[in-house]
């Protein structure tokens, strides 16, 4: 048992941390959301200097052979500077159903673009009916030909405006919510007959509404067997809800760092507010909760590999339900103790838990979570 | 003991409900129960519409144009505008100003002001905090220096509410800086458009522009604008912040959200069912319900109090109305925030205004997350609750 980073993944983090702190900061953010893309070009290529786009990708693919405690370290980091770029979409989302659903040679053409930052992907999975359920898809792929006819709606897809390639799911046979018949296509995001509507998010990040009206894909446009993709999705899922697991704690870190500096350095009636029992208490709240977070961020980290499925799903739902929790009270708690100017936008904290906010939606928040596990046998033995 | 409301007072609570149905204007209640913000013209145009029935001021005495109704029939008037739903009229003069006026103005100031007030001639805000005080608001350090028959003031007020829109600004204001601080205030009313006032705007987290900073620089303001007496200004802004709390509970304002709450979970489907099918979905909302009625028959036990109580000073209790009332209003956000699932993240520029473009999502999601941001405020204005909670510990508890 070793909690403890490898000399190179404390690199990674020191490295990535220097880059983060010079050209991530709250400042830059801001001038970044107004760029094209509402992210940055210039720190995304120095992403892939540092190897970050290439982290979870074999090496014979062009990746860097990395697991997921590298994630969880890049995560934490993107967490702590509140990134915009678009490192789930592209490298979690997007990347990891290159690796669980992609053929050789679709990894061999993919994976150096992905890793040298000229490819951004975008997963279109979402539907306006299917909430949180990962098998409820409504848009159709068809024969068409040789290859498909693609129809239908998603929809909050994150960075789908500036993605260049979307992974787009599909059905080929079957009902609505049937686990069965779900394909996986790549579609290029100019393609005929797709249109997208980007929006900011409210955590100040970009989505997209995508249509597919009859939009012709040839056939290797297939990621994997069409009609089997719904473990690789659930798999890849698992994977993001554990980058997004260790990306909350550092959102959550920075919350109650400026939260515990706030009351050493807020006076009212002649003192720090620090010095008032009640909000010492409610600080160290705040740090059992993170804490408790952080350690299901490690727990999610270690099982984002498991090959058992339940076991597998059980643990990011657990995961989900802790950093949803400990996220709203830090995030409350972080905005309360900081009074009236922790309502405002110019001050960073609101961003912090805006994302945090965010974070708990994406995939189901905590209550969805909390009901899934309920379902199962649990995380103890009966 | 007996907790029923009488026939006329029920015949009282239709009377004021069926006005609002026929009298707010469609565009005021479609923007309240969509949780978008009112722009001035919609709150003046619906103060207006009250004033003219004669109901923008009910609770200021008769002869400054109250209604004289009791106690219960003021709670059964708010309760029915808030689940109307309905704006209050503006709070800063009708509920905060107007009777610091009456008890404490003189007749000049009370014969110019309070007509103006009711038909909201004038627009007010409350200049009372600063960037070095907001709970320890007895520290402020904004000066008036009397010069003449004049004060000049400098300093900075801040988080004041809608002040961009504002005709006049109560304040207070340091005029003794010797004495101890709550001795040295005093109560004075600076019109916004004198030389050396200075908004500038502080946006919210929700993307919102409802709070302001404001800067006087050398402003000068006829002595005649004083409240009350010098250096008395603490008495006042206690009286009128005791005040402030009583309507705080706003138990019919949760009463109308959680009501549409229901009603959009019946519309929102998760699989093949509804939302408001799903029992732990249901369950919350219904522990809600529980905290709500508790409230409502906490403030109306308040309410009741209220006709036997000799002093003016407010009840200590209004400060659970004040916990708990922010508490439900923030708990009705975050299962709405639930109910809109992934279409909660959508933030497209724009949210307050309606816009041509088709909704992203389901028409009623733009507001949700801004909402549930915004909503965080209730418990760090009108007194945060932690210092609502050192209220009740020593003035309920003695500890
Ligand atoms: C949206 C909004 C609108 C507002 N509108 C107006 C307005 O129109 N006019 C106006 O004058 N003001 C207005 N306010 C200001 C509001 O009254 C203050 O924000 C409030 O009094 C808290 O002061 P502060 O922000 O300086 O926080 P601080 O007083 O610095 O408090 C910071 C934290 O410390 C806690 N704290 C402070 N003292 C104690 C203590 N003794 N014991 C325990 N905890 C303590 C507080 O509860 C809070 O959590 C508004 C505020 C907001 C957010």
């Amino acid at each position: 048992m070793d909690f403890d980073l490898s000399e190179e993944q404390q690199l990674l983090k020191d490295s990535l941390g220097r880059l983060l702190a010079d050209r991530g900061s709250f400042e830059q953010r801001q001038k970044h959301q107004s760029e094209a893309d509402g992210w940055s070009r210039a720190l995304w290529a120095r992403y892939a200097e540092l190897g970050l786009l290439g982290l979870p990708f074999e090496e014979r693919h062009g990746g860097l052979g990395a697991g997921p405690v590298e994630t969880m370290v890049a995560m934490e980091a993107f967490g702590r500077a509140l990134a915009l770029e678009p490192y789930l979409a592209a490298v979690v989302l997007g990347g990891g159903l290159i690796r669980h659903a992609g053929s050789e040679a679709q990894k061999s053409a993919l994976v150096p673009r992905i890793a040298d930052g000229s490819l951004i992907l975008a997963f279109a999975h979402g539907e306006r009916q299917a909430r949180y359920e990962l098998a409820d898809v409504a848009t159709t792929a068809k024969k068409d030909g040789t290859g498909w006819a693609l129809d239908g709606e998603k929809g909050v897809v994150l960075h789908g405006d500036s993605a260049d390639k979307l992974i787009v799911s599909a059905r080929v046979s079957g009902k609505r919510r049937d686990r069965e018949g779900i394909g996986l296509f790549l579609v290029d995001s100019n393609a005929s007959g797709v249109t997208r509507r980007g929006y900011p998010t409210a955590d100040g990040l970009r989505a997209a509404e995508i249509g597919f009206s009859s939009v012709k894909l040839s056939a290797d446009a297939a990621l994997g067997g069409p009609g089997h993709a719904l473990p690789a999705i659930e798999r890849v899922v698992d994977e993001a809800i554990a980058a997004l697991a260790a990306e909350s704690v550092g959102v959550m870190a920075v919350m109650h760092e400026m939260t515990v500096e706030y009351l050493k350095t807020r006076k009212q009636f002649g003192t720090t507010i620090g010095s008032f029992q009640v909000l010492q208490h409610r600080a160290v709240d705040m740090l059992v909760a993170l804490e408790q977070a952080r350690s299901m961020a490690m727990f999610a980290t270690m099982m984002a590999s498991e090959e058992d499925a339940a076991e597998r799903q059980k643990a990011m739902a657990a995961a989900k339900v802790q950093i949803g929790r400990s996220g709203k009270l830090v995030g409350q708690q972080a905005i309360q103790l900081h009074g009236g100017i922790g309502m405002t936008n110019e001050y960073k904290v609101g961003h912090y838990f805006k994302r945090m906010t965010m974070i708990d939606t994406l995939f189901g928040p905590a209550e969805h979570h909390l009901s899934r596990l309920a379902r199962t046998d649990g995380l103890v033995e009966a | 003991m007996d907790l029923r409301f009488t026939p006329e007072e029920i015949a009282f609570r239709d009377e004021v409900r069926a006005f609002f149905k026929a009298s707010v204007p469609e565009v005021v209640r479609r923007k309240m129960r969509e949780s978008r913000s009112l722009a001035k013209e919609d709150l003046v145009a619906w103060q207006r519409i009250l004033h003219k029935r004669g109901w923008a001021t009910p609770h200021w005495p008769v002869e400054w144009g109250g209604t004289g109704w009791s106690p219960t029939q003021q709670y059964l008037f708010m309760d029915e505008m808030q689940q109307a739903p309905a704006p209050p009229p503006l709070q800063f003069g009708v509920n905060m100003l107007g009777p610091v006026l009456i008890a404490f103005g003189n007749e000049k100031q009370k014969r110019h002001f309070l007509p103006r007030i009711a038909n909201i001639d004038d627009w007010w805000c409350q200049g009372f905090s600063e960037p070095g005080s907001g709970s320890d608001l007895a520290s402020l350090r904004t000066s008036a220096r009397r010069d003449g028959d004049h004060y000049v003031v400098n300093g900075q007020k801040t988080w004041t509410t809608l002040a961009q829109y504002a005709d006049w600004i109560f304040c207070l204001v340091r005029t003794n800086t010797q004495a101890k601080k709550q001795e040295g205030i005093s109560f004075l009313l600076i019109d916004m458009k004198s030389k050396g006032v200075t908004v500038r705007p502080i946006v919210t987290i929700d993307g919102g522009r409802e709070i302001n900073e404001v800067f006087f620089d050398d402003v000068r303001v006829p002595v005649e604008n004083l409240v009350g007496e010098e250096n008395k200004g603490w008495d006042y802004a206690k009286f009128l912040l005791g005040n402030e709390r009583v309507g705080i509970a706003r138990v019919g304002v949760s009463k109308e959200r959680i009501r549409r709450l229901k009603q959009l979970a019946a519309l929102e489907r998760d699989g093949d069912r509804p939302m408001i099918e799903d029992e732990r979905f249901r369950e919350r909302i219904a522990q809600v319900e529980v905290e709500l009625k508790a409230l409502e028959m906490t403030q109306l036990r308040v309410v009741a109090a209220e006709r036997n109580r000799k002093d003016k000073r407010p009840d200590p209790a209004s400060s659970i109305l004040k916990i708990k009332g922010s508490e439900i209003q923030q708990a009705v956000t975050e299962l709405a925030l639930e109910l809109v699932g992934p279409y909660a993240m959508p933030a497209p520029e724009e949210p307050d205004e309606f816009s041509n473009e088709p909704p992203i999502g389901p028409d009623w999601a733009g507001t949700v997350a801004p909402t549930y941001f915004n909503w965080r405020k209730t418990s760090i204005y009108g007194g945060s609750n932690e210092i609502q909670k050192n209220i009740i510990a020593k003035a309920i508890l003695g500890l």
